[in-house]
C-alpha cells in the first residue's frame, strides 16, 4: 500500500544506535526504563503554575535535581547564556539529543560524514509558554521590547537547528508537526531518508513542554484532560480502566540516533534494534475524535506490518497510544482486528499510565520503550488498570511488568486532525 | 567608574553570560564577548529599558564596545 515491492527489496536497512529520554520519570535512558518496569510513575500536582482555576490539576513534570540522579539541572546541558534563546521544549530536546548522540558514539570526522548526518526532531505544539509571555509583552504596549529570540525560541524546527549547530551535523535538517503522532512520524520519516540514501545517520524524535497555563487550559477546554483524580495524581492516568476520564499531560523528549545498518556495523556501533516497518494514515473524519473502530489506526498498523514484511503473529509487544480517554477501547478494537486469532499471544500496554501523554514527544519515547522491551524481553506495565471497561483476549499487562519473549514490537501514535502512525521495531 | 558604567557592565555580564573581568571598556561585544547579532539587539533593548533611553537603530549599529554603550548612554542622560 505504501511501498512497492521493488523499493522494499532494495532498501537500505536502518538500525537504532543511540537513545535518550527525559520524561516525568527523570533523565536518562536506563533511569527511565528501570523506574517504568518497576511500576513507578512521574505524576504530581502541577508546579510550573498554579492550576487552581482550571479543572485539571495533575501533570507529569520533569523533576529538577542534580545531574546523575535523574533530575534536571539545565545549566549542565545548555549554557546559561543560551537558555533564554530557547523555549523549554528545546531545552528538553537538547538534553535527550545529547544523551542519544553520546550514547551512539557517532562523531563524524570528515566534512562528508557531517553532510551525511541529519536531524529530524519535531514537537506537537512548540514554544507555547514563550508565545504566551511574548503576547503579554505586546498586549502591554511593549512590542518594541520583544526579545529578538522570541521567534527562534518558539519555532518547532529549532530543536533540529540547535542539535545540528551543537554537533556540526550538516545533513538533512527537518522537523515534524503532527500533534501527538509527531514522535513516530519523525522516527519513521527519518528512517525513510536513510533508506532512500539522503543520509547515513539521522538524529530523530520529539520534544514537548506544554505543561503551562495555556496548554492545560486549552486541553481542558477540549475536555481532553483527567479531572477526577486531582487529589490522587498517581491514579489519574488509567488506560482502558472503566474509571478513566481523560489524559494526563506530561512533558519531555525522546531522541534516537538512526543509522544505516552497514554504516553502524562498520564502526562497531552498539545496535539496539532495527526499524523494520512504518505505516501512516489519515482518518478524514473529525478534528479530535477517532473514526469508528479506529479504522485509521487499523490501516496505519496494517501498512506498517506490510512494509515490515512480517507476520502479525510474530509481534510480541504493542506499545499502545492508550491515552486514558474513551478512544482507548477503539484502539483496542483496531488492534484486535489486526491480530485476529493471534490476539491471545500478544502483550499490549500503555506506558502513558506512568509518564502521561507527552504529545509530540510521546511516540518517540514510546518507540524507545518498545526497543528496550525487545532488548530485555520485558513488557512494561499499564498502571491503574483495575477494572477494564471491557474484556479482551489481548493481555494489557495490568499493574506489573511481564517477562515475555519479544523479538518484534509495534508502537502506535495518533494525533488531532486524524493523523495516525505506527512503527515496527525488531531485534537485530 | 560611573554609576552608568557599573550598570552597563552588569547588564552585559547578565545577558552574555561572561565573566565580569572580561567586560573591559575596550571589549567588543561580538569579537571579545561572544555575542551574535541577535545578542546585540537584545543588549541594546536591555540598555533602553534599564536607563529609560531610546537608542535608534542607526545609533545602535555604532555601539560595538562596552565603552561605546557607556558613552552613548552618558551623553543621552546629560542632554
Amino acid at each position: 500500500m505504501i511501498q512497492s515491492a521493488g523499493v522494499a527489496s532494495e532498501r537500505r536497512r536502518v538500525v537504532v544506535t543511540g537513545m535518550g529520554i527525559v520524561s516525568p520519570l527523570g533523565l536518562g535512558l536506563e533511569h527511565n526504563w528501570s523506574r517504568l518496569v518497576a511500576g513507578e510513575n512521574g505524576f504530581g500536582r502541577i508546579s510550573s503554575f498554579d492550576p487552581s482555576d482550571l479543572p485539571a490539576h495533575v501533570a507529569g513534570e520533569v523533576p529538577a535535581g542534580p545531574t546523575g540522579t535523574g533530575g534536571l539541572t539545565l545549566s549542565d546541558w545548555v549554557p546559561v547564556k543560551d537558555q533564554k534563546k530557547m523555549d523549554r521544549f528545546i531545552h528538553l530536546g537538547m538534553v535527550a539529543a545529547t544523551e542519544a548522540v553520546e550514547d551512539s558514539g557517532w562523531k563524524p570526522q570528515t566534512e562528508e560524514e557531517r553532510c551525511r548526518t541529519g536531524v529530524m526532531i519535531g514537537s506537537g505544539i512548540g514554544g507555547l509558554q514563550t508565545i504566551y509571555d511574548a503576547s503579554i509583552t505586546v498586549h502591554e504596549g511593549r512590542a518594541r521590547r520583544l526579545s529578538p529570540f522570541f521567534i527562534p525560541s518558539a519555532l518547532i524546527n529549532l530543536v533540529s537547528g540547535h542539535v545540528s549547530i551543537k554537533y556540526g551535523f550538516k545533513g538533512p535538517n527537518h522537523s515534524v508537526v503532527t500533534a501527538c503522532a509527531t514522535g513516530v512520524h519523525a522516527i519513521g520519516d527519518a528512517s525513510r531518508l536513510i533508506m532512500l540514501g539522503d543520509a547515513d545517520v539521522m538524529v530523530a524524535g520529539g520534544a514537548e513542554a506544554a505543561v503551562c497555563a495555556l496548554g492545560i487550559a486549552g486541553f481542558s477546554s477540549a475536555r481532553a484532560l483527567s479531572t477526577a483524580f486531582n487529589d490522587t495524581p498517581e491514579k489519574a492516568s488509567r488506560p482502558w480502566d472503566r474509571d478513566r476520564d481523560g489524559f494526563v499531560m506530561g512533558e519531555g523528549a525522546g531522541i534516537v540516533v538512526l543509522e544505516e545498518y552497514e554504516h553502524a556495523k562498520a564502526r562497531g556501533a552498539k545496535i539496539y534494534g532495527e526499524v523494520v516497518g512504518y505505516g501512516m494514515s489519515g482518518d478524514a473524519y473529525h478534528i479530535t475524535a477517532p473514526a469508528e473502530g479506529h479504522e485509521g489506526a487499523y490501516r496505519a498498523m496494517q501498512a506498517a506490518v506490510r512494509s515490515a514484511g512480517i507476520d502479525v503473529a510474530d509481534i510480541g509487544y504493542v506499545n499502545a497510544h492508550g491515552t486514558s480517554t474513551m478512544a482507548d477501547d477503539l484502539e483496542l478494537e483496531a488492534v484486535e482486528r489486526l491480530f485476529g486469532d493471534a490476539a491471545g499471544k500478544v502483550a499490549m500496554s500503555s506506558t502513558k499510565s506512568a509518564i502521561g501523554h507527552l504529545l509530540g514527544a510521546a511516540g518517540a519515547v514510546e518507540a524507545i520503550f518498545s526497543i528496550l522491551a525487545i532488548r530485555d524481553n520485558v513488557a512494561p506495565p499499564t498502571l491503574n488498570l483495575d477494572n477494564p471497561s471491557r474484556d479482551s483476549a489481548i493481555d494489557r499487562v495490568a499493574h506489573e511488568a511481564q517477562r515475555r519473549k519479544i523479538d518484534i514490537a509495534l508502537s502506535n501514535s495518533f494525533g488531532f486532525g486524524g493523523t495516525n502512525a505506527s512503527i515496527i521495531l525488531r531485534r537485530v | 567608574m560611573s554609576e552608568i558604567a557599573d550598570k552597563v557592565k552588569k547588564i552585559v555580564v547578565e545577558h552574555l553570560g561572561v565573566e565580569e573581568s572580561k567586560v573591559t571598556p575596550e571589549a567588543s561585544f561580538i569579537d571579545d564577548l561572544g555575542a551574535d547579532s541577535l545578542d546585540t539587539v537584545e543588549l541594546v533593548m536591555a540598555f533602553e529599558e534599564a536607563f529609560s533611553v531610546e537608542i535608534p537603530e542607526d545609533a545602535a549599529e555604532k555601539i560595538a564596545t562596552v565603552k561605546d554603550a557607556i558613552d552613548y548612554i552618558e551623553k543621552q542622560k546629560a542632554a
